[in-house]
């Protein structure tokens, strides 16, 4: 697990994962801090927030270097990789330990488990997305699994987890600025011809924006409008001052929540919707691709309805005639147009509990694993390539003016910024805090429960210190999931990621003073 | 905080954990190996852990539970789980001293026996020789000191030749030589200059049956465990937990080496490397002498370790494998069986439970031979209740009741009924005074002799009462786990509440209630728990037969 506190942030993924490790399987952690999950881990590695891609260079490195690559496939499966290892060559043990922190002994040690591991999996989640340079760190990863074979069969792959249910569900959906429905290429006329047709109606063939460039292309003032579904961007964003205040200044806001969020708050209309995991008809998918029914179990409160119902008044009132189609209506209109959707009708989602694509065929038992094709002699379809990445610390960068480094994260009983988890009580919670080291504590001459105010380049807030006995010297703690008592999204950064879009959340630079 | 619950526990709490675990790393901030494999080997420390706890600071304060549980990255529900299924152990409470009186079957109906309002009522605590009996826990003393009590050995009674006590009372059971000069150790060498093999030939030749209450074949259970692929384990079960039961209790106080000397005996003939002896919480004097026993005779172990477990009050954890998941640091509820635990047993592994009294009797087997066993054998017996000197009687097998009450200096007062086999036994009329205490006869009168208990009652007895708390130590000693015993023992007690509220007698539903529970229960517990109440009913012991 690289850059994922799962125990905390996936429970029944890590419950999962736990019946493995409980059958004898090893599991390995790379983490800044030595989080809830690590603590189940044989071996935890403490790398410098920032610095994945110089580890996984490393692990690389001494895997080609101990002759432990696994060169059928390598030969058989992918390109570029003579590239790569020149790319990697640099990467000593000993250099990867000085970037990143973890002695070197460990460093070889996670190399040589991964790679002689029969089977071996790699999860990650936003301690590898959420940086500036997210799609190198993913890159980076996806390296170590093209030099091992870890990949395209059972047991082996790469896992990135996701962060909701229907995470998953949104990209299937075309929840993407470049894609249509099924990932299907909106650049791609044939693809969207076959959409314009049945959905009688021009498609512009011109990707959108992705989060990110939105919020810049509303500070250009060019993004005058903005109609938002399921999102509380006004918490969730980096430099949250910035995004609230470009979210004020539109010419029109639409939100559409189950809660008034603080985005809600600012908006001109909101649509009140249905809760989907309870009040909605429709389908999920889960991070292994599992299209699930999800059903309506309670009735919803007067005026909530449901996303698809508000989305077709809201094409009514535009002047579109859509018909007035059921959730299973609509899915088999997205089935008869999204190829890897195919072969999952209601009837069999629920006969088979879930169904996994692709799913080309009303009896193709849907797809456990993906890239099977690379290990079929010859080869299928095009070869897997290399990509060789280069380590860039984070763009906050620390100076005695901000020596600290801040990294954010998620506690066990909340979720995300808190517009579902933050009106009841858990027995549990850890609470807004800021998770100190020891020593670092001292130096500020603060213990648990005394208050110290953060400082970033953006700006500065307050929270009490927990004095956490594993932290590591330098590096601090934050939950984002209590904005009304301590908006942490205030002090980190908004550089983001040009590939995917992501902010840096994970890296701040920080100065704390004792209040 | 790391875990999630958000107490911390003092230093001294810590401290204590950290002396049964190990003392905290320190982790550098950069790695850390004490993950979830390393955690599973640490497991079978948690009951010490929480014992620590009980004995420093007086109980398991919410924050030593939360420390516990992220130094063996146990769940703490799991651990409240565990904790809370002990009765020894206070949960969520920290007390300076703990008193718990005896108000079980023989001490609730001694003179002197007193229940105050800062004290708690306790079953049995295996003292019934010594009644009204009292254990104090006191925080911050360490239970395991030698306190050099002197033992009341006054019904090791003249006229039978005593094979197994014959040191008690003799040699001073904190001293090896003592027990050295009088011929400690030579069984062991005997063994291992015969081998193995003969050991258990030996004992199989013997008949030597178990003396727990199960009366299984020794040589047989040791045969199928050195039958068995390595690890093996070997398991003495000195959690004699029976009311009215404390011949083993003899044994260990008086002559704790012959215990170790047996324990590791058994674990050559099984070909066991590593032996626990899981003795009862209730027993401190026990403990505290096997342990220094333990100590001093590691160079005669010759390899072989001898690891000491403290049970924490709880009747089931008597029962072999509730035992083996208590050692493991789980509940202690029952295994479903098969498999045996001569299969997997202990930690999974092959593993032999014996008996403490069962171990002196392969001790004298092996020294005297398999003949001289079978010429003379004989058996332990804990007396107590109506009799001139409660105490430990060793007879020979097959003498009567009547001869054995004799030697604890007979009944005292007019005999009204005697209570054999303890709580899990059945009371039995004058008559059986006559009976030979032998397997086969007490099981052709359909008594069951099991840990050896007879306590004769007198005409003073209030017997609805005694059946009441009988009935209630089920229902509370049920460790809740299969349905038919949780809710029967339960329905047991409603029934004998009505029996003496409004004499209802109504035997035909007990009986329904004792099948279903033998039907379906998973161990022993379920089986007897309707034994001594409906041996009441049928001899009209609460006011009258069931018409």
């Amino acid at each position: 697990m690289w850059g994922s506190n799962a125990r905390n942030a996936h429970p029944i993924f890590f419950k999962h994962l736990l019946k493995g490790v409980r059958n004898g399987a090893k599991l390995f952690v790379v983490d800044p801090r030595r989080s809830e999950s690590a603590m189940f881990a044989d071996l935890w590695l403490g790398i410098d927030v920032g610095t994945d891609i110089a580890l996984a260079n490393t692990v690389a490195r001494e895997i080609i270097e101990s002759g432990l690559a696994h060169e059928g496939f390598i030969e058989n499966a992918t390109v570029d990789f003579e590239e790569f290892k020149a790319s990697v060559a640099d990467w000593t043990l000993e250099r990867g330990a000085e970037v990143t922190g973890v002695p070197a002994d460990a460093i070889k040690e996670l190399a040589h488990a991964y790679a002689s591991a029969s089977t071996a999996q790699l999860c990650w989640t936003l301690g590898i997305t959420e940086h500036h340079n997210a799609t190198d760190n993913v890159l980076s990863l996806i390296n170590l699994s093209l030099l091992t074979g870890h990949i395209g069969r059972y047991g082996s792959g790469l896992v990135p987890v996701r962060g909701q249910n229907n995470v998953q569900g949104g990209g299937d959906m075309g929840a993407l600025p470049d894609k249509l429905p099924g990932f299907q290429d909106l650049q791609d006329d044939q693809l969207r011809g076959k959409f314009e047709e049945v959905w009688g109606m021009p498609i512009p063939a011109k990707a959108g924006m992705h989060l990110s460039l939105q919020f810049e292309a509303m500070e250009r003032g060019e993004l005058r409008s903005v109609y938002i579904i399921g999102e509380n961007p006004a918490r969730s964003e980096a430099d949250s001052a910035r995004a609230r205040q470009l979210l004020s200044g539109l010419d029109t806001l639409i939100v559409q929540d189950i809660y008034m969020t603080e985005t809600a708050s600012l908006a001109d209309v909101v649509f009140p919707a249905t809760a989907a995991w309870s009040e909605s008809e429709g389908t999920v998918t889960n991070s292994e691709r599992r299209v699930q029914r999800v059903r309506a179990a309670v009735r919803p409160p007067d005026g909530a309805k449901s996303d698809i119902d508000i989305l077709g008044l809201l094409a009514s009132g535009l002047g579109a005639q859509w018909r007035d189609l059921s959730a299973e209506e609509w899915w088999d209109e997205l089935r008869s147009l999204s190829p890897i959707h195919f072969g999952m009708t209601y009837e069999r989602l629920e006969a088979e509990r879930g169904l996994q694509w692709p799913c080309r065929t009303l009896e193709d038992p849907g797809s456990l694993f993906l890239h099977e094709r690379f290990w079929a002699e010859p080869r299928e379809g095009p070869p897997a390539p290399f990509h060789p990445v280069v380590h860039a610390p984070p763009v906050d960068e620390l100076t005695d003016e901000f020596p600290t480094r801040l990294t954010t994260g998620r506690h066990l009983e909340s979720f995300n910024t808190g517009a579902q988890t933050s009106h009841f009580d858990a027995p549990s919670r850890p609470g807004a805090g800021i998770d100190l080291s020891p020593q670092d504590a001292d130096e500020l001459g603060v213990t648990t429960g005394q208050r110290v105010r953060i400082s970033s380049r953006r700006g500065s807030i307050e929270a009490a210190v927990t004095v956490v006995a594993t932290q590591r010297l330098g590096l601090a703690f934050m939950a984002f999931h209590y904005p009304e008592v301590v908006d942490v999204n205030v002090v980190t950064i908004d550089a983001w990621d040009p590939k995917s879009g992501t902010a840096e959340f994970k890296a701040t630079a920080v100065r704390l003073e004792k209040l | 905080m790391e875990h999630t619950m958000t107490a911390t526990p003092s230093d001294l709490e810590r401290g204590a954990v950290d002396r049964v675990c190990g003392p905290s790393p320190k982790p550098d901030g950069r790695t850390s190996r004490l993950g979830f494999h390393q955690a599973q080997q640490l497991r079978h420390l948690l009951l010490p852990a929480l014992w620590a706890l009980q004995d420093g600071v007086g109980g398991v304060s919410e924050g030593g539970l939360a420390y516990v549980s992220d130094r063996l990255l146990v769940p703490p529900a799991e651990a409240y789980g565990v904790a809370t299924f002990y009765s020894l152990l206070l949960v969520d409470e920290v007390k300076e001293r703990t008193t718990y009186v005896c108000d079980d079957i023989v001490c609730r109906r001694t003179e002197g026996f007193s229940l105050g309002d800062d004290e708690t009522a306790s079953p049995c605590l295996g003292q019934c020789d010594r009644a009204p009996a009292r254990l104090q826990m006191t925080a911050g003393e360490v239970a395991l000191s030698i306190t050099g009590l002197q033992l009341p050995m006054n019904a090791l009674a003249e006229g039978f030749p005593r094979q197994i006590t014959g040191l008690i009372g003799v040699i001073d059971p904190e001293s090896l030589e003592s027990y050295e000069d009088a011929g400690g150790f030579a069984a062991l060498a005997t063994a291992r200059g015969w081998g193995a093999d003969w050991v258990i030939q030996q004992v199989e030749q013997s008949g030597l049956t178990g003396r727990g209450g199960a009366a299984f074949p020794t040589g047989l259970k040791w045969k199928l465990v050195s039958e068995e692929a390595g690890p093996r384990h070997l398991v003495c079960n000195a959690d004699e937990s029976e009311p009215g039961t404390f011949k083993d209790r003899y044994l260990m106080e008086g002559d704790p080496f012959s215990v170790i000397e047996s324990v590791a005996l058994a674990a050559f003939a099984t070909g066991s490397a590593h032996a626990f002896i899981y003795v009862r919480g209730e027993y401190p004097l026990a403990t505290a002498r096997l342990q220094h026993a333990i100590e001093q005779s590691a160079h005669h172990l010759d390899g072989v370790t001898i690891e000491l477990r403290r049970g924490a009050g709880a009747y089931i954890c008597g029962e072999e494998t509730a035992l083996f998941n208590s050692i493991e640091g789980f509940r202690g509820e029952p295994r479903q069986k098969p498999p045996y635990p001569t299969v997997s047993g202990l930690f999974g592994r092959p593993t032999a439970v014996n008996n403490v009294e069962t171990l002196a009797h392969v001790l004298r087997i092996v020294r005297d031979g398999a003949d001289a066993y079978v010429a003379s054998p004989t058996r332990l017996f804990s007396l107590s209740g109506d009799v001139g000197t409660p105490g430990v009687v060793e007879a020979p097998v097959g003498a009567s009741v009547e001869d054995v009450i004799a030697a604890a200096g007979g009944v005292v007062g007019e005999l009204s009924a005697i209570l054999i086999g303890g709580a899990a036994g059945s009371f039995a009329a004058p008559d059986v005074l006559s009976l030979s205490l032998s397997n086969d006869a007490a099981r052709e009168r359909d008594v069951s002799l099991g840990s050896g208990v007879i306590i004769p009652l007198n005409t003073t007895t209030d017997f609805p009462d005694l059946v009441s708390r009988i009935a209630a130590f089920f229902r509370d000693e049920s460790c809740g786990q299969c349905v038919p015993c949780r809710v029967g023992t339960i329905r047991q007690e409603e029934l004998v509440h009505r029996a003496r509220s409004g004499s209802v007698m109504e035997l035909d539903l007990l009986t329904e209630l004792q099948q279903v529970m033998a039907d379906a229960s998973i161990c022993g517990l379920g089986h007897t728990a309707t034994n001594a109440v409906r041996s009441a009913l049928v001899l009209g012991l609460l006011g009258g037969a069931d018409a």
